[in-house]
């Protein structure tokens, strides 16, 4: 896997990865979840354009168990997904939203992914998102 | 005979109508909420036995415990359950939070170790189960991407489900924030500790049933 340069940036340590959904798009479950944990296993915090399915998410939480048995140091992840709040939009902006998604994995989200020895805590509620470094 | 053909027209009659005998009930959610302890006051209501030990410890439950043959009677209806307490789910498992509970460095690991397992086979067990009862701390923030994660995968699976929101004694306790996160789904708020609550939680627990 090759990391794009231009996609990484970093702030006193923290290192952020931006993975475009294209760059995902086509993998089976198993290599898109290998690619996010090998990101992670390189300290990085992932930020995924789109979301996870539902049953990618489950399996992404089932590997990191395994990992955290065969890798050293390594003690899971923290994730978050940011979506647009649609509870206040209108019909035509609920469907528009919901085709779009639909064509491109959830694009309007933002999947957030860290290794639990560098983001401590993801807290979350409607209106924010707070990021607490370990 | 008779015996034989009245158990035969009852499997019949049961396969045909959906009816199942024995409901498998799995109870599932992020460590600490309550699952054990939910899972215990139905078994010594109903069975005089208890289903596991609880602990302020997370990850107290680290293989799935069965209780079979739980017969729950209210209000003159009748529910044979077979009760799934499971591990809690989450996406850390850290030795060194262990620590802060005077626990030694190596029993420590040894717990993380099982926790991890534990965890693996707590999403083994989803397809097994018939409904599923999610137990979430009411005291605590239910925006957390595992709570999402789980009630997500158990909707994709087609399972009906329960969201009980435990702790209510508590005075952080926080049920309408439970309500607003997951709007689409019946939400119980008890308190599994001083039993506060039961009887709407085997109301909602018939209603379930009934999704089957």
């Amino acid at each position: 896997m090759s990391e794009k340069r231009g996609n990484n940036n970093n702030l006193k340590g923290l290192s952020l990865h931006v993975l475009p959904f294209s760059e995902i798009q086509y993998l089976s479950i198993t290599d898109r979840i290998k690619k996010i944990l090998k990101l992670i296993l390189g300290n990085k915090v992932v930020i995924l354009q789109g979301r996870l399915k539902v049953e990618e998410e489950i399996r992404l939480v089932e590997d990191t168990m395994a990992m955290i048995d065969h890798v050293k140091q390594f003690r899971g992840i923290e994730l978050a997904v940011i979506e647009p709040d649609m509870k206040e939009a209108n019909l035509i902006d609920k469907m528009k939203l919901g085709l779009a998604n639909k064509l491109s994995g959830g694009a309007n989200a933002l999947t957030i992914i860290g290794p639990a020895t560098v983001v401590k805590e993801i807290k979350k509620d409607p209106k924010k998102l707070e990021i607490y470094l370990g | 005979m008779i015996r034989i053909l009245k158990a035969f027209s009852k499997r019949i009659l049961n396969s045909l109508f959906g009816r199942k005998e024995e409901i498998k009930l799995g109870f599932y959610g992020p460590p600490n909420a309550g699952k054990t302890s939910l899972a215990n006051t139905i078994c010594k209501d109903w069975t005089g036995e208890e289903i596991g030990k609880v602990s302020e410890v997370p990850h107290e439950t680290r293989q799935v415990q069965v209780k079979e043959k739980v017969v729950v009677e209210y209000k003159g209806k009748k529910l044979t359950l077979k009760i799934a307490d499971t591990p809690g789910i989450a996406t850390r498992v850290d030795y060194e939070d262990f620590l802060k509970f005077k626990m030694k460095k190596n029993t420590a690991k040894k717990r993380a170790k099982e926790a991890t397992q534990g965890i693996i086979e707590s999403i083994k067990w989803l397809d097994d189960m018939d409904a599923i009862i999610v137990v979430l701390d009411a005291s605590q923030n239910p925006y957390s991407q595992v709570n999402i994660t789980i009630v997500g995968n158990i909707v994709a699976r087609n399972k009906p489900v329960l969201i009980v929101g435990n702790k209510i004694d508590l005075k952080k306790a926080d049920l309408k924030k439970i309500e607003s996160a997951f709007p689409e789904y019946e939400i119980v708020g008890i308190s599994a500790k001083s039993g506060q609550n039961m009887d709407e939680f085997y109301e909602a627990l018939f209603r379930l049933a009934k999704k089957i």
